[in-house]
């Protein structure tokens, strides 16, 4: 059994590499020729780590250095002018003095240039950010993210053709403009067909000329109604009106629909570029009570289920796929929990509630729409045969609803959120 | 006339052989490290050599490791993952007279302390015996004094069993190891516990915990310079200026208040995470000069930084690691912002391109079960590479090179 010295004891407990003033002794204790002066010196250290281990500093080691200030030899790594000293000070006296006769590990082993043994920490006079590094650093941090998006960037980018159904409102402003500017960035060719109810006006007019993107504005001469089922109506009959124009002008792209107070993500103008024919995308419902009375929390929404929701849960409206990432139903909002609270009348103060399915989940090629396209899928009705009233959600262009594309990894990836808030009935719509 | 035509015909082969093979495309985003190097990383020792296990009692492996299952999972696990790699990889061979090299299983660095920290202390003295033991029962240590032999030794400064370097160069390599290859972690240039002809290998990093925290490649990075760990070792070395050669305490002292150095001492659950939101890595020595900092960077697609005089990196001869890193002279520490910065964008991607390679990332790695490609398949072609062995290792019967009695006292006690 290995006898454990008291040094090797106290490196127990720690990392290795203690430098306690016991190494010192041990070398000198080690070397054969015990000379008065070797023996004076080691009484003096002896003595001066006594002090030391009172006072709680390295005592001795300033001691010598101001001792052997003049005399500093140059195999250590010195300290320059122009670097700040901290309170190690001490180097070339230390090496000098700790290692008398430890053979190896100075600049005396042949050709390294590493020297074991302590050294300076190097500080340069003004040890802060330099605001041109900063600037040079940001530019290849984003030099560096453009190549990591470009290694995900789409092939053969379409048209995104958003369809908005839009009217003359209090906050009409507010979420146009928030359209608008989902609109402005994103990356790829953007059509917007704007459909007024009431006819086109000169406010709604003015605030979808600051897109920038090709917008087309139609107007609808129904005014809006003010009862939320009207008014789901009424966007139906809107938005078919605007395929039509789809067809009409044979635009080629992807449609999509963007609902002027919904709020889109950009990863969901990416991810319908890789609809084929028709796709649909899972929508977070932010149904919230017109009162003061909010929701305290809102759980993590990515895998939500609607079977699984919890008071506090966002519900998420999409497909659902089975096991095997095909699409084997739909998860529809579920009116129940809000059952006889909620708005009737668009100015109500009480809950807001998406239809089972919304439009906006939806999105579709726009050659689906055409006319006279031969490879048009078989599983498609043609625009003409719908009839208007009887259309609630864009399934109903299909013949056979099982042919959808889930998107955004089969429905777990929230790409939009579903809003609805309008001015209370009592608020002064600004005339003029 | 026929015999050189033949000749002719067979170089005229190799020649376009070769161009072949060097023509080889690149796939995007990835970059093969092209040339001799680069292939050499796929290259299968199967074949190429045999390998002959010793037979041990299992006082010097399996009973070590039941006493500390610790030890399967610290820095040091490579000796233990070699052994049972080893022993089912098909260049074992069960008949030593056609082996070519002989690997003896003894776990040093398994002895650890309550923190986790292997004590070096009886190691020489269990190496000297696995030593006498098989010089004892097979011919094969006195044929060549250990020439044809190599031994795993993982910890800090390799086979000179000292955690402290001063200690460590006091030592020098064990006696009975100088003959030997020796697969160790630490490498340094010019350095006494760096033997010629050694093979360096990356610590051992768990790879299931790596790939549990993988997320998204979309996932831009924001992070400039990314560091966790220690600045001044608090325990042994408060003031600096030992631990890492004052180059930590000078990261933390130019940079504590850059934005662009996300660095500090803290241990984050998301560290694995973080690092793969980051450019650049700092690799800076500690008490050695390798760290398993160097296996995650390459593994997340961070580019290391690596400041450490003269190091040795792993498997040098396969991979080029100037070409994938970057190296800092610790006496440029206190510039390192400003040599970060001056990196052309393009020399950023391409380092980048070549980290992203998947052969990289798995020769940084000891998976269980073994893959193709994976650190101990290097270690095998290091060994490969090193064959055929001179004439001039053979000893002739009876004849001595080393000296057995070399050495401290007290590593001649029996273990």
């Amino acid at each position: 059994m290995m006898k454990l010295s008291a040094l090797q004891q106290s490196y127990l407990n720690r990392r290795p590499g203690s430098f306690r003033g016991a190494a010192p002794l041990d070398s000198s204790a080690d070397g054969a020729n015990k000379s008065p002066a070797a023996v004076f010196w080691l009484v003096l250290h002896g003595l001066c780590c006594l002090i030391s281990l009172v006072l709680g500093f390295r005592f001795s080691r300033l001691v010598f250095f101001f001792i052997f200030s003049t005399s500093i030899t140059t195999n250590t790594n010195h300290f320059m002018a122009p670097f700040r000293q901290l309170t190690t000070t001490t180097t070339a006296a230390d090496v000098a003095s700790d290692l008398p006769s430890n053979p190896v590990g100075d600049a005396a082993l042949n050709g390294t240039r590493v020297v074991v043994g302590r050294h300076g920490i190097r500080i340069r006079p003004w040890p802060h950010p330099d605001p041109i590094e900063v600037m040079k650093a940001h530019q290849i941090i984003e030099r560096v993210q453009r190549e990591q998006r470009n290694q995900f960037v789409v092939k053969n980018p379409r048209t995104v053709i958003a369809v908005t159904p839009t009217y003359v409102r209090t906050f009409q402003t507010l979420h146009l403009t928030g359209v608008v500017h989902s609109l402005m960035l994103v990356p790829y060719d953007v059509v917007w067909i704007v459909v007024e109810a009431g006819g086109v006006t000169n406010e709604t007019a003015a605030i979808i000329s600051k897109s920038g993107v090709k917008t087309i504005h139609i107007g609808v001469d129904e005014k809006m109604p003010n009862t939320w089922e009207g008014r789901h109506k009424l966007e139906a009959k809107m938005r078919l009106r605007a395929l039509r124009v789809v067809r009409e002008k044979r635009l080629d792209g992807i449609v999509m629909f963007a609902d002027d107070s919904n709020v889109h993500s950009m990863e969901l103008f990416d991810e319908i570029q890789s609809t084929k024919w028709f796709g649909a995308v899972s929508i977070g419902i932010l149904a919230h009570s017109g009162g003061a009375e909010e929701l305290s929390s809102f759980a993590a929404v990515e895998k939500e289920v609607e079977e699984k929701e919890k008071k506090q849960a966002i519900p998420v409206q999409g497909p659902a796929c089975n096991a095997s990432s095909k699409l084997a139903g739909w998860h529809t909002f579920d009116p129940q929990p809000y059952e006889g609270n909620s708005a009737i009348f668009i100015d109500d103060r009480a809950t807001v509630l998406p239809m089972k399915l919304e439009w906006a989940g939806f999105v579709l090629n726009s050659r689906l729409l055409w006319k006279d396209v031969e490879d048009k899928p078989h599983w498609s009705r043609d625009l003409d045969s719908v009839v208007d009233d009887d259309i609630e959600s864009p399934l109903s262009l299909l013949k056979d609803p099982s042919m959808v594309e889930p998107l955004g990894s089969c429905g777990k990836q929230v790409l939009l959120w579903w809003l609805r808030v309008e001015a209370r009935a009592d608020s002064k719509f600004p005339a003029g | 006339m026929e015999i050189r035509n033949c000749v002719f015909a067979l170089i005229l082969c190799h020649a376009a052989f070769v161009s072949c093979a060097v023509g080889l495309g690149r796939n995007p985003p990835t970059e093969r490290i092209s040339g001799s190097a680069g292939d050499v990383l796929e290259d299968d020792p199967v074949g190429r050599l045999k390998v002959f296990v010793y037979e041990l009692p299992s006082k010097y492996n399996k009973k070590i490791l039941q006493k500390d299952q610790r030890c399967l999972n610290h820095m040091f696990a490579a000796e233990i993952y070699m052994h049972r790699f080893l022993l089912s990889s098909p260049v074992r061979t069960l008949n030593p007279a056609e082996a070519d090299w002989f690997y003896t299983p003894v776990y040093t660095t398994c002895d650890l302390t309550p923190n986790g920290l292997p004590l070096p202390f009886k190691s020489p003295r269990m190496m000297r015996s696995a030593i006498q033991l098989i010089s004892s029962n097979w011919p094969y240590w006195n044929r060549t004094e250990g020439a044809d032999h190599f031994f795993v030794v993982p910890h800090d400064f390799g086979a000179c069993f000292h955690y402290q370097e001063e200690k460590a160069i006091e030592r020098g390599i064990l006696t009975m190891l100088r003959r030997a290859t020796l697969v160790q972690t630490f490498g340094q240039r010019n350095h006494v516990c760096l033997k010629e002809g050694s093979i360096t290998v990356p610590p051992y990093a768990p790879p299931q915990k790596m790939q549990s925290h993988l997320i998204p490649e979309k996932t831009p990075r924001a992070i400039f310079v990314y560091f966790r760990g220690l600045f001044y070792d608090v325990g042994n070395d408060p003031e600096g200026g030992y631990y890492a050669r004052g180059a930590r305490a000078a990261v933390w002292e130019n940079f504590k208040d850059n934005p662009l150095f996300d660095i500090s001492t803290e241990h984050p659950t998301t560290y694995y995470e973080d690092m793969q939101r980051a450019v650049f890595c700092l690799c800076p020595l500690g008490w050695a000069p390798w760290s398993p900092r160097l296996v995650e960077a390459v593994v997340f697609g961070c580019i290391p930084v690596i400041i450490a005089d003269d190091i040795v990196l792993p498997f040098a001869d396969a991979i080029p690691w100037e070409e994938i890193g970057v190296f800092v002279d610790e006496k440029d520490v206190p510039n390192l912002d400003t040599i970060l910065t001056s990196i052309p964008p393009e020399t950023i991607l391409r380092k980048q391109r070549l980290l992203a390679n998947p052969s990289m990332k798995q020769a940084m790695l000891f998976p269980q079960p073994a893959q193709p490609g994976d650190a101990f398949h290097q270690v095998l072609n290091g060994l490969a590479r090193k064959l055929p062995h001179d004439k001039s290792i053979y000893l002739a019967p009876g004849q001595k090179v080393l000296n057995w009695t070399a050495g401290p006292v007290g590593d001649l006690k029996p273990w």
